[in-house]
Order: C-alpha cells, then sequence, then structure tokens
C-alpha cells in the first residue's frame, strides 16, 4: 500500500507545479521559470523547519508568499517579452536559481550535527514529518488537501471573471488591450499567483523527499511543469491532474515492467497524445459537451 | 468643440509615410467617414488613436486632453473603443463572456467595487449584457463559443464587444467588408441606433453604399494625407477624389 501512498505523493506535488504553469499558461504565456520557484519554496521551507524550528504549516506559508513574491518581481521585466524570448528568460531565471543554490552553503550544527543546504551535496535531513510520526499516508493526504485548495482556487477564478479575463490574455493580446484589459496587470498577477503554488509545491517536496539538490530542479523539472497543462488542456484545470496521473502514474510507474523499453515508450505516446488531442485532454470544446451533458451553467469556461 | 481632434498626425514606417500631417476633427454626436484607397493610411489612423503605435508626430486630443503616449487599455478607460478589420475574438470564450471580459469602464468598476472588479461574480452586469446581446441580436446565441459563430454574426459580436466598454467614440475599422447588402442594411440600422445613443462613430469603410449613406461628414485619404473633406454629396462631386479613387489623369 505504502507504493501507492507514495506514488499519489508524486502525483500530488507534481500536480501543484503543473497547477502553477496553467494558471501562467491561461494567458498564453509559456513559461520554463516554475521549477525556480519551486526550488525557492523548496530550500526556504526545509530551512525553516530544520533550522528556525518553525512548525509545517508557517513554513509552507512562508515558502508560498516567497515564491509569489519572486514570480511578482520576475514577472514585470520578464513578460515584456513573448514567444520564444519569453522561455528563454525563463530558462535563464531557472537555471540561476539552480546555480545559486549549487553554491548556497549555510550550515547550523544542531545538537552536534551539522545542517543545512551544502551547496552541490544538497541539503538532506529534512526530517520534519518523520520526527513528528507522520505516515506515508498522513503525509499522502496533508499533500492532497493542498492540491485540492489549490485547484479550488483556480477553479474559483475560472467561474470569476478574472478567468475569462486570463483567458482573452491568452486568445489575443491586442484585442484583450482594445476592450481596456491591462495586459501587465494580468500577465503579473497570474505570475504571482503560479509563483505562490509553485512555492506552496517546492516547500511540500523538500519535506516529503528529505533530500534536496539543486539537480532536482533543472530544466526536466521545468519542462514537466509546463508540459503537464499543455497535456491535459486548457479547458480546465482537472486536465492538468489527468495529465500529471497519465505522466507520473502511467508513463513512469505503470510501464516500468518495459525496462529500458520504457523511455523509448514514454517520448512516443506523448507524442501520439498531442496528435489524437493537439488541445489536451480536456479542451474548450469537449468541457462544454461535459457541460452541456450534466445541464450545466452558463458564464463558466 | 470636437471629440476627437488630430493635428498633424504623422507615422513613419522606415521610409515609408503611413499617415503624414493628418488632421482630423471628429465632432460629438457625428458619424465621420474615413475613406480612402487600399494602403491610404485608415487603418494605421485608427491603430494610432488608440495608441497601438507610438505617433512620429503631431497630437492627439481626445475629449479635451491629449493622449500623449497613454497606453492602449487606459485610452478605452477614457471612452474610445474600436473593431478590427479581421475580426479578433476571444474564439474560445463563449458569447456572453466575450461581452463579460470588455466591461472595463470606469462605471463598470465602479459597481463592481474593488475587490470584486476581478474576482465577483456576474451581478449587475447581466442586464447590459442582455441589452447587448439583444441590440446585435445574439441573445439565442450566448453559450456558444465565439469561434464557432457564423462570420456575420462574429462581426455583430465584436461591435457589440466594443459597445461593452461603454465607449463615447467608437472607430469602426471596415465593419461591411464580406457583408451582402442585407448585412450592410442592418449595419446601417445599428451605426445609426449607435449615435442615437450619443455615441460618436468613425468609420472607416470601402463599401460606398454603407458610408454615403449613413455618414455625416467624410474625410478622404490617399497616400497618407487628407485630400479633401466635406459632406457626402460634396466628396461625390470632388475631382481629386475621383482622381485617387479611378486614377485619372491631371486635366
Amino acid at each position: 500500500m505504502d507504493f501507492y501512498f507514495g506514488l499519489a505523493q508524486i502525483i500530488g506535488v507534481h500536480s501543484l507545479l503543473g497547477l502553477s504553469a496553467y494558471v501562467v499558461l491561461l494567458t498564453g504565456q509559456v513559461t520554463l521559470a516554475q521549477a525556480g520557484f519551486f526550488a525557492v519554496g523548496a530550500y526556504v521551507a526545509g530551512m525553516l523547519t530544520v533550522l528556525a524550528g518553525w512548525t509545517i504549516l508557517p513554513a509552507l506559508a512562508a515558502s508560498s508568499a516567497l515564491g509569489a513574491v519572486v514570480a511578482c518581481a520576475v514577472g514585470f521585466p520578464a513578460l515584456r517579452v513573448k514567444g520564444l524570448m519569453l522561455v528563454i528568460a525563463t530558462l535563464a531565471f531557472g537555471e540561476a536559481v539552480r546555480l545559486f543554490f549549487f553554491n548556497f552553503d549555510y550550515q547550523v550544527a544542531k545538537g552536534g550535527v551539522k545542517l543545512g543546504p551544502l551547496g552541490g551535496e544538497g541539503f538532506r535531513q529534512i526530517r520534519y514529518f518523520p520526527e513528528n510520526g507522520w505516515t506515508t499516508m498522513d503525509v499522502m493526504l496533508f499533500i492532497w488537501t493542498f492540491v485540492v485548495l489549490a485547484m479550488a482556487l483556480l477553479w474559483w477564478f475560472d467561474r470569476s471573471r478574472y478567468g475569462a479575463v486570463l483567458r482573452a490574455v491568452g486568445e489575443d493580446e491586442l484585442a484583450a488591450q482594445s476592450v481596456g484589459i491591462n495586459l501587465t496587470a494580468v500577465k503579473v498577477s497570474a505570475m504571482t499567483v503560479g509563483g505562490a503554488i509553485a512555492g506552496l509545491g517546492g516547500g511540500i517536496y523538500a519535506h516529503y523527499t528529505t533530500h534536496i539538490e539543486h539537480a532536482s530542479f533543472g530544466i526536466l523539472l521545468a519542462t514537466f511543469a509546463i508540459a503537464y497543462p499543455i497535456l491535459g488542456g486548457l479547458g480546465s484545470v482537472f486536465g492538468t491532474i489527468v495529465a500529471v496521473v497519465f505522466v507520473q502514474g502511467f508513463l513512469v510507474e505503470g510501464l516500468r515492467f518495459l525496462g529500458d523499453w520504457r523511455n523509448l515508450l514514454f517520448g512516443a505516446l506523448i507524442v501520439v497524445v498531442m496528435n489524437v488531442r493537439p488541445k489536451g485532454f480536456l479542451d474548450a470544446p469537449t468541457l462544454l459537451w461535459i457541460r452541456k451533458l450534466f445541464g450545466g451553467k452558463r458564464g463558466a469556461a | 468643440m470636437a471629440l476627437l481632434e488630430l493635428k498633424g498626425v504623422s507615422r513613419h514606417f522606415g521610409g515609408v509615410r503611413a499617415v503624414d500631417g493628418l488632421d482630423l476633427a471628429v465632432e460629438q454626436g457625428q458619424i465621420f467617414g474615413l475613406i480612402g484607397p487600399n494602403g491610404s493610411g485608415k487603418s494605421t489612423t485608427v491603430n494610432l488613436v488608440t495608441g497601438l503605435f507610438p505617433l512620429t508626430a503631431g497630437s492627439i486630443v481626445f475629449d479635451g486632453r491629449d493622449f500623449g503616449t497613454l497606453a492602449t487599455h487606459l485610452r478605452i478607460g477614457r471612452g474610445v473603443a474600436r473593431t478590427f478589420q479581421n475580426i479578433r475574438l476571444f474564439g474560445q470564450l463563449s458569447v456572453w463572456q466575450n461581452l463579460w471580459v470588455a466591461q472595463n469602464s470606469p462605471a463598470d468598476h465602479a459597481k463592481r467595487g474593488f475587490f470584486s472588479r476581478w474576482l465577483g461574480g456576474q451581478a449587475g452586469v447581466r442586464e447590459e449584457i442582455s441589452r447587448l446581446l439583444e441590440f446585435s441580436g445574439l441573445a439565442h446565441k450566448q453559450d456558444e463559443l465565439a469561434a464557432n459563430l457564423a462570420f456575420g454574426e462574429q462581426r455583430r459580436l465584436e461591435l457589440a464587444r466594443a459597445m461593452a466598454t461603454r465607449p463615447k467614440l467608437i472607430l469602426l475599422d471596415e465593419p461591411a467588408a464580406g457583408m451582402n447588402s442585407e448585412e450592410i442594411a442592418q449595419l446601417k440600422d445599428r451605426i445609426v441606433k449607435m449615435r442615437d445613443e450619443g455615441i460618436t462613430v468613425l468609420l472607416v469603410e470601402h463599401v460606398m453604399e454603407l458610408v454615403m449613406g449613413v455618414t455625416d461628414r467624410i474625410a478622404v485619404l490617399n497616400f497618407g494625407q487628407k485630400i479633401a473633406e466635406g459632406t457626402p454629396t460634396e466628396i461625390q462631386a470632388d475631382p481629386a477624389v475621383q482622381k485617387a479613387y479611378l486614377g485619372g489623369e491631371t486635366v
């Protein structure tokens, strides 16, 4: 059973990462910065519980807040550029964060043991969960509480005018500003919300793995982050979750019996899915169809 | 006093003088036509008024205040709205949502209040959207995705979306392109109805059937410069205009 709880933990954390990219992608911005915000959240939350002795909830609140602040600060200059230029700019930011943590030493002696981030060695012994006697199931439920909260937040956005405005900007920036929408405010706010969710996800990730290092937050993680909402479709937050389950549950874990063939099939299946569902699993027409099936309401995307 | 006044407005793209020293005054409550051959600078003028490009020279005064280098969304907030020559709707939003996101006027923001400006529900805006849907004859299509509408319906939705910003002045960039004469007659009615509601209209158009029938005053552009201005009857009789359109020789 623990295997499935562990898998659910991975899916939960990656869902937060995917949701953070989903918000930004709604405004049409392809960002590779999410792994950077995730890394900031991971290191900050880990240092707060291990070195400062905070409990987990305030530490996660702080990592989420810092993720938001960093995203807002990065968003202003980065969102002046579009398309491929933005991809490069956010990629550069992500790498800068990774290299910062590669060189970041801050160790404090606690009960005769030195703890804290140690550059390339990583940050070991983030043992808040085991020290407090949390079981794998506790941790999994804890993670999914936050996933559900983040989904509820984004689902509410989607029902509100803000969600429609985000999508309007994603569809056509020129038309959006020509009906009076402030593009900078909309894009930076989406980036900030995304940063808060990524920071939260990073904080949780640090605690369930108990050991983080710079290499975990590289371009691969950034690519996964943006791949989830693209694969899942922008019609609904549920699309991103479906994509995470598909990638982490089916492609990564479910196909393990194939051995070396798995990696080959991994890429091939993603290509197949993108061809069969070019706008993702849950695109706008699919959702409209589902909604009509249940006699849904007007005004929601 | 003129609602919109362009003084010596120029926009050069490298060596191309898309608009060159244009003076224009659109009075409150007018339907003002802007015509000219292809590439004469009509659409560029619309883009300059809404601030999509900066001016090379000159100034644009709207409602008594200079636009300067004001950002596009702030100009919309002051009461300018536009439609596009090639329709630009939010295709994956519903018809209803297309109007919803366009409600950015100070009056609508005030109605929603600070917090609910973005996150609030639909209170107080339904009536206005219903009115616009009625105006454009799209009430039965409100839940359709904008991308799935027929061409004529898309044009009507775009007009309604511009109206949703509560403009004082609306810039219509070739609204009749691709329409049949029945649709043009309907469009003419809508433009007159908009004027009767107190909205000033700047109509950029090729279709003479529409321009001559509906405008109070017309300016003619050629190579970025104004070559004539007057009532529709005066313009039709103007030799410079005939030459620009028909390519006649100077006598």
